[in-house]
């Protein structure tokens, strides 16, 4: 009764090639940006402490967000499958890091998508052997990306700036004269920063894909040698995924350690993160932006609200709980892997489906 | 730079030809290591072999059995009765995968399973931690008569270290490699085995059933994953850390070919020495910890060159 | 069906029945009257072998522009072979393509696609993961140029570029009758709708050459009759010149303008339908029966 299309008709191919050509759905992201831009910073979510809402909760999940497009673009649009995405985000730390210790005077919002163009070259050059090497056996490439340049984090001192333990700390930033890094920023400056950055990368992402570039990617992705016959270089389409996709990760890297943690150890980028991407990919559903939101958020929020009902309701230990939402994570990926490939986006349209012939049944 | 091109060119071998029983340590280390590298990736080619799975959970199910043991046997349980019942253990988990994983994926692509197989890793991560408690474990050695100390041995003045159980587990695992190949090439089931590893369409067509052999190869794959947890645990403990150096065995079968048994061992003793003398009398230029990356440069450096591996099948596309 | 194969006749206007003319310059007229053009594709000699077997030995003939040129021959004859060293995905062992009066040296597959040869595939070779209209709008890929910052941006020229070619991809949804399934998963679609999005796809490429592999396959009577009639239409309206690979005598009978007969990798015969269908050595290998 309400999700109608009916009357909704699209009399230019421009009109037709829209993101969001229902106009439910954009009411739908109306409301969401009003929450997000309105609500959230003022009230935080409900029943929550407003810092533990916004430090814990909302910017995690909106940086993961962005890490999840990337990988998603990479996994999901061009079906290369990648475990290095832990250390390309620690490529975007470091390099943000050090762009912050040579230009300290440069705005910190540049330094971090500059950062991204470093993680972007970087992924490019670990893509390369994507040429030659097809399918499931590129993990092991990307495994060496992420052990090679974890190692390097270690093992280059000059990329924590010779500091004795290893670590980085996070100096001070101001964005319009409001600190936004650093010990002094208040949570909802960055959360703001932060939401804005994803929706701006949210954008430029669905873009990409829906033109042609994207269109190569998937065209790699479904038949790369029907493809190829077809004119995509597959040089190009597939260093391009990497590059776009270390990108995204880059920068999410940057501000995981310029606006969230305000610090950073090597253990942020390791292996066991990258399959903490990976399963965000996954359940959230491959090929799907929409899907990247749902499943970063999924994937964070479940072991903290595991833990809380645990806690609150049975009174059982966070340990305890921690491990039953691995058991329930890995669960849900083997049936979401069973039952819908497609993941929690395509619930959701099947939800969508089902609220347009509402209240009837079929 | 004379320096660094003589520390890459002269000195290491400079270092091997003054102190030959240090080399002979070395290798003996790598050799160990490689073997058990080999173990582990073993299991990965049974799996591979009869089904085209990659079963990411291998690693983990080598720590999972473990723990099972040492588990078992902590609650009182005799070690001989503890084996048993881990082996049962591994048994069912086999068929439980193959209930309700595999024969809901039957026709995916590879990297749905693969993925499938990256879930199962954490639900076993997740229930070991819940059932055994996330601590180091200590393996019960004793109780399965593995030999513990070490003999010396002085060629010539020098000093050479050999660890009773390191010997122990390369007797192992060659003794296990016979069995396997006994076991392929003159049973029944062996066979079977075999021709489903060939080709799915046809053993159907002759009677085989591929969920049984599925099951069997499973946990084939689990006794395999029982001994190397073992053999490794009696090394060096029983902890969660082994599941991320099991993901070493992927090195190990780019280089030996993802279907190939021989393949695994060469590659595995490849890797395990190549990494260890690299690491030692090349690692000081790099700084220490190039163990950590080295086995997967060389795989990337194989996949780019030889991609079916020293002993695997070449793969050809055709349109 | 409308047409029936012709007679060849050289620009001087004399007739010459059942003679091969390999002179580039010569165009030839069939009986209804279509003018043929010169020769834009020659297999000279092909020799094309997979390890120890050999799938094409000493293979020539020619195709001439805007003609519809049948491969045909029994079951492992090399047909596909054929077709793809045509195509360009394999590179014969021996011999030497000539495309457009020029020898063709070994090229990438994306090489040939800019050339201006497209193909379909036995198999199906659609996207999956894409619905109707957004494969064929893959067929664009080529003259789709606007940079990765018009891209990232979309308005302006990004979606201009775009629209146009949404439009064209529609006229060709049009011509080929699947405007119902447009937005729909090319994946859900019965075989034979999925074969006439393949062969949108292919003109969307707007190709000189286009390559049909076994087209009919698997059709019943009517779709077959729909397919050859998209067929010649896109012979007939776009002048291209197609290359199909085809079981079917009566289809090859009635479409072709000339055909090449394989078996066990070698020709057997290069002709007129009806000069090959009355060749003993076809009618041995192949056709069994005189019709």
């Amino acid at each position: 009764m309400f999700y109608r299309e009916a009357g909704q008709f699209k009399a230019t191919y421009q009109e037709d090639l829209q993101a969001f050509p229902i106009r439910q759905d954009k009411i739908g992201i109306g409301i969401w940006l009003a929450i997000a831009y309105l609500y959230i910073p003022f009230f935080g979510i409900p029943g929550l402490e407003y810092g533990f809402a916004l430090n814990a909760i909302m910017i995690p999940v909106l940086i993961f967000t962005i890490t999840t497009i990337g990988l998603n673009i990479l996994v999901g649009f061009t079906g290369q499958i990648s475990l290095g995405t832990g250390a390309f985000m620690g490529v975007g730390a470091y390099s943000c890091y050090k762009l912050t210790t040579y230009f300290p005077d440069v705005n910190i919002i540049l330094l971090i998508f500059l950062s991204g163009f470093v993680s972007a070259a970087v992924g490019a050059l670990f893509g390369l052997p994507s040429l030659r090497i097809k399918g499931f056996y590129l993990v092991v490439t990307t495994l060496a990306a992420q052990f090679f340049l974890e190692w390097c984090f270690i093992r280059i001192p000059w990329l924590y700036n010779f500091n004795p333990s290893g670590a980085i700390e996070v100096p001070q930033r101001e964005l319009f004269g409001v600190i936004i890094t650093g010990a002094a920023a208040e949570p909802v400056a960055r959360y703001l920063v932060v939401l804005t950055i994803l929706i701006v990368m949210t954008i430029i992402a669905g873009n990409i894909v829906r033109g042609r570039i994207g269109r190569s990617w998937m065209m790699i992705r479904d038949m790369d040698i029907a493809a190829e016959l077809i004119g995509v270089r597959p040089l190009r389409a597939k260093l391009s995924a990497f590059a776009v996709s270390s990108f995204f990760c880059g920068v999410s890297g940057a501000l995981m350690i310029f606006l969230w943690l305000g610090a950073a150890e090597v253990e942020s980028f390791d292996v066991n993160h990258s399959f903490l991407y990976l399963f965000m990919v996954i359940l959230g559903g491959l090929g799907s932006i929409t899907g990247s939101y749902m499943g970063a958020a999924f994937i964070w929020t479940f072991p903290l609200i595991c833990k809380e009902i645990g806690r609150e309701m049975f009174g059982i230990n966070a340990a305890v709980m921690e491990n039953f939402s691995l058991v329930a994570i890995g669960v849900m990926i083997v049936f979401i892997l069973i039952k819908e490939p497609h993941g929690l986006a395509r619930l959701w349209q099947l939800v969508k489906q089902n609220l347009r012939i509402w209240p009837f049944p079929h | 730079m004379g320096d660094i091109i003589y520390g890459i060119f002269a000195d290491p071998f400079v270092q091997m030809w003054q102190m030959p029983d240090f080399l002979m340590q070395v290798l003996w280390e790598g050799f160990v290591s490689g073997i058990l590298y080999a173990l582990i990736a073993l299991g990965f080619v049974l799996i591979f072999k009869a089904s085209g799975i990659f079963n990411f959970a291998q690693g983990i199910m080598v720590v999972f059995s473990g723990l099972t043991l040492v588990g078992l046997h902590a609650l009182g349980v005799p070690a001989w009765l503890a084996l048993l019942l881990t082996l049962a253990t591994m048994y069912a988990l086999a068929y439980s995968v193959e209930r309700l994983i595999l024969r809901n994926l039957v026709n995916q692509p590879d990297i749905i399973l693969f993925m499938a197989t990256i879930g199962l890793t954490n639900i076993l991560i997740g229930m070991g931690q819940w059932i055994f408690g996330g601590e180091t474990k200590t393996m019960i050695t004793k109780e399965l008569f593995l030999p513990s100390g070490s003999s010396v041995w002085e060629p010539g003045g020098g000093l050479v270290i050999f660890q009773h159980i390191d010997i122990a587990a390369a007797v192992i695992a060659a003794a296990l490699i016979v069995g396997l190949a006994f076991f392929f090439s003159k049973t029944k089931v062996g066979r079977a085995l075999r021709a489903v590893a060939d080709d799915h369409q046809a053993s159907l067509s002759v009677g085989i059933s591929l969920n049984h052999i599925w099951v069997i190869t499973w946990f084939a794959a689990g006794i395999v994953a029982l001994v190397t947890g073992i053999m490794w645990g009696a090394r060096s403990d029983v902890s969660f850390s082994l599941q991320i150096i099991a993901l070493k065995a992927l090195p190990v079968l780019v280089l030996g070919g993802f279907t190939s048994v021989p393949g695994a061992i060469v590659g595995g003793l490849i890797i395990g020495i190549g990494e260890k003398v690299f690491e030692i009398y090349w690692g000081s230029l790099f700084g220490s910890g190039v163990e950590g990356w080295f086995a997967y440069v060389i795989a990337l450096v194989f996949l780019l060159y030889r991609p079916q591996g020293l002993f695997g099948e070449k793969i050809i596309e055709r349109v | 069906m409308r047409r029936s194969r012709g007679n060849r006749v050289n620009e001087h206007g004399s007739g010459i029945e059942g003679e091969q003319v390999k002179d580039t310059a010569t165009n030839y007229v069939t009986e209804d009257g279509r003018t043929i053009g010169g020769v834009i594709m020659e297999m000279k000699n092909i020799t094309l072998r997979f390890g120890g077997v050999v799938a094409i030995k000493d293979a020539s003939f020619d195709i001439h522009e805007g003609e519809i040129r049948a491969i045909i021959g029994p079951n492992g004859a090399g047909k596909s072979s054929m077709l793809n060293v045509i195509n360009g995905f394999y590179h014969p062992q021996e011999g030497e393509v000539w495309f457009r009066g020029e020898k063709r040296p070994s090229m990438k597959p994306y090489e040939i696609a800019e050339q201006g040869i497209a193909r379909t595939f036995q198999n199906i070779a659609l996207f999956h993961g894409m619905t109707t209209v957004e494969n064929v709008m893959t067929g664009r890929q080529l003259m789709m140029k606007k940079n990765f910052f018009w891209q990232m941006l979309r308005v302006g020229p990004a979606l201009d570029e775009e629209v146009k070619h949404r439009r064209k991809c529609e006229e060709i949804i049009d011509f080929l009758e699947i405007q119902a399934i447009r937005k729909t998963p090319v994946g859900s679609l019965p075989y034979g709708l999925q074969k006439r999005v393949e062969l949108a796809r292919a003109l969307a490429m707007e190709p000189k050459l286009l390559l049909l592999d076994e087209p009919m396959a698997g059709m019943n009577v009517e779709e077959k009759e729909d397919m050859s009639r998209f067929i010649l239409d896109v012979n007939d309206q776009y002048g291209t010149t197609i290359a199909l690979i085809e079981h079917d005598m009566s289809v090859v009978m009635d479409l072709a303008d000339r055909v090449v007969v394989l078996d066990y990798g070698k020709m057997l015969a290069d002709g007129t339908p009806d000069e090959v269908q009355r060749n003993q050595a076809v009618i041995d290998a192949y056709l069994g029966v005189e019709h």
